[in-house]
């Protein structure tokens, strides 16, 4: 079976949900400002003659309509990475700070983890943890040709993720961006639709709960943590959630994201889940013309309520509601 | 941990190459033989690029492996059983002190000597790995900091190798591109 089948009854337009998963994507460059400030990108693409197309809803971001992100000269110089649209999103709402200490459960092979970098302005430190080896070598690559000088990398089950190799043991801010079914990544990955099965599924969902909630755990109260997959299936996305709230001390809460955005569903063949889930976006491909993609953020609770204040405000005008 | 403790009262610790251990400050706080300290680091850049020992300030340095210096800007123990702790920056204990492509790419820019500015055609064949004549070259021999100009700024490509009038390109294979000449 073609697994889109089964989330036709989420999306309001069946037909272009459809069309737009059979479409492949564009190459898209994301701007290291580690190195280059898009200005500068810019620049040296016209000089070089590489076609580019600005993104949006994100300066930093450019569609190569000609393919072939790595043969430029920005791209050697590190001013640039190979990055999918979607894929900055869980950055974008993780809104990482210089000088924080943050965690990336699952780093490998590091896209987020630069951009996380580039965020903090390569001040304070990420740990980019991923359990698989072999992985790591591509992480630390794209580390090191991006110039970001501020991450530790370990090689853990993040489940059970030790924070005893490092300096502190807390986190200001988390993300879990899963390993998941992966759906979402049709359009450049076709072959994932064929790969996918309900097993997987369910199986994959054990991990990312554990991985959640050791995140959570690992975050200091009112920091955050981001929750993120490219997969459309709610086993993935909202039952995780709901199970990380019903057994550690957190919340989902409102957030913004720079596209077009559905809300997180609470009902899904025959289970409900809690309310805030509602808080956390889906990103269908027809709707921004994108991979698909989940996100939530979560503030940690417990201690001192010291998160960040935009959230906080969100919060109690739920409350208040 | 106990085996370094042993050898420690024996009074011999020993570079292990299986961790990060914290450069000492200066060569009179060495403890493991052969280890560089940050200073003799700073003077090795300030030395041979004329890159200010302040550009360096914030960032810690950390050897692992025989001789392989890193460079850090946040915070970890010492020692630290981690994959890495920021990036690769300057290969010590042989004669001639090597710095790393990617060093050269993040602080080259800083450089006021020893860097070597190439035009389009010859930037192009560096980055693509090959060695080629360059007799005008007046400064020293050695390992160089190649740059050229993009869209009006001096860009650090990697480091290059200068030997008999020749720039050798020790762009890692991996790293090698194929890139068009941009005049």
């Amino acid at each position: 079976m073609n697994p889109l089948d089964r989330y036709e009854s989420l999306v309001d337009d069946v037909d272009a949900f459809r069309t737009a998963c059979d479409r492949p994507l564009p190459s898209v460059v994301r701007t290291n400002g580690i190195a280059a400030s898009p200005a500068r990108v810019r620049e040296a693409f016209e000089e070089e003659g590489v076609a580019y197309e600005p993104v949006d809803w994100h300066d930093g971001l450019f569609r190569l309509p000609d393919g072939n992100p790595g043969g430029n000269w920005p791209y050697v110089h590190g001013w640039t990475h190979g990055q999918e649209e979607v894929s900055v999103l869980p950055g974008l709402a993780l809104d990482p700070q210089p000088g924080e200490r943050v965690w990336d459960a699952c780093a490998a092979p590091g896209s987020k983890t630069t951009q996380i970098a580039d965020a903090m302005d390569d001040q304070g430190t990420v740990v980019a943890n991923d359990n698989n080896l072999g992985r790591l070598s591509a992480l630390r690559h794209n580390a090191e040709r991006l110039g970001v000088t501020n991450a530790i990398v370990t090689n853990q089950d993040a489940r059970n993720f030790s924070v005893k190799p490092l300096a502190f043991d807390a986190f200001d801010r988390a993300l879990v961006d899963a390993p998941c079914s992966c759906e979402g990544t049709c359009r450049k990955n076709p072959d994932v639709l064929d790969q996918w099965t309900l097993d997987h599924v369910h199986g994959v969902a054990g991990i990312q709960k554990g991985i959640l909630a050791r995140a959570v755990q690992a975050t200091r109260p009112g920091g955050t943590v981001v929750y993120s997959t490219c997969t459309f299936a709610p086993e993935e996305n909202e039952a995780v959630l709901d199970h990380v709230l019903a057994n550690e001390a957190c919340e989902v809460v409102e957030f913004d994201l720079p596209l077009a955005t559905d809300p997180g569903v609470t009902e899904w063949e025959g289970d409900t889940y809690a309310e805030a889930v509602a808080r956390a976006k889906r990103i269908y491909p027809h709707r921004n013309d994108t991979g698909g993609f989940f996100c939530a953020k979560l503030r940690v609770g417990g201690g001192g309520a010291d998160g960040d204040g935009r959230d906080d405000a969100a919060s109690e005008t739920e409350v208040a509601a | 941990m106990s085996d370094r403790s042993d050898r420690e009262e024996r009074g011999e610790p020993t570079n292990d190459g299986q961790r990060f251990d914290r450069l000492p400050e200066t060569p009179a706080d060495r403890v493991v033989e052969g280890r560089a300290s940050r200073a003799e680091v700073l003077d090795w850049w300030a030395d041979r690029f004329g890159i200010e020992r302040d550009v360096f300030e914030g960032y810690s340095f950390w050897e692992k492996g025989a001789g392989k210096v890193w460079i850090f800007n946040g915070e970890a123990t010492d020692p630290s059983e981690v994959e890495a702790v920021g990036m690769t920056f300057l290969r010590t204990r042989q004669e001639h002190w090597k710095p790393t492509g990617r060093a050269a790419s993040r602080f080259g820019a800083h450089a006021t000597r020893n860097a070597i500015d190439l035009d389009p055609e010859r930037a192009a064949r560096f980055a693509a790995g090959e060695d080629q004549d360059l007799p005008e070259w007046d400064g020293d021999w050695g390992y160089l900091i190649a740059t050229h100009d993009v869209a009006g700024e001096r860009v650090p490509i990697g480091v290059g190798l200068y030997l008999y009038d020749e720039l050798r390109s020790v762009v890692p294979k991996g790293s090698r591109a194929d890139l068009p000449v941009v005049e």
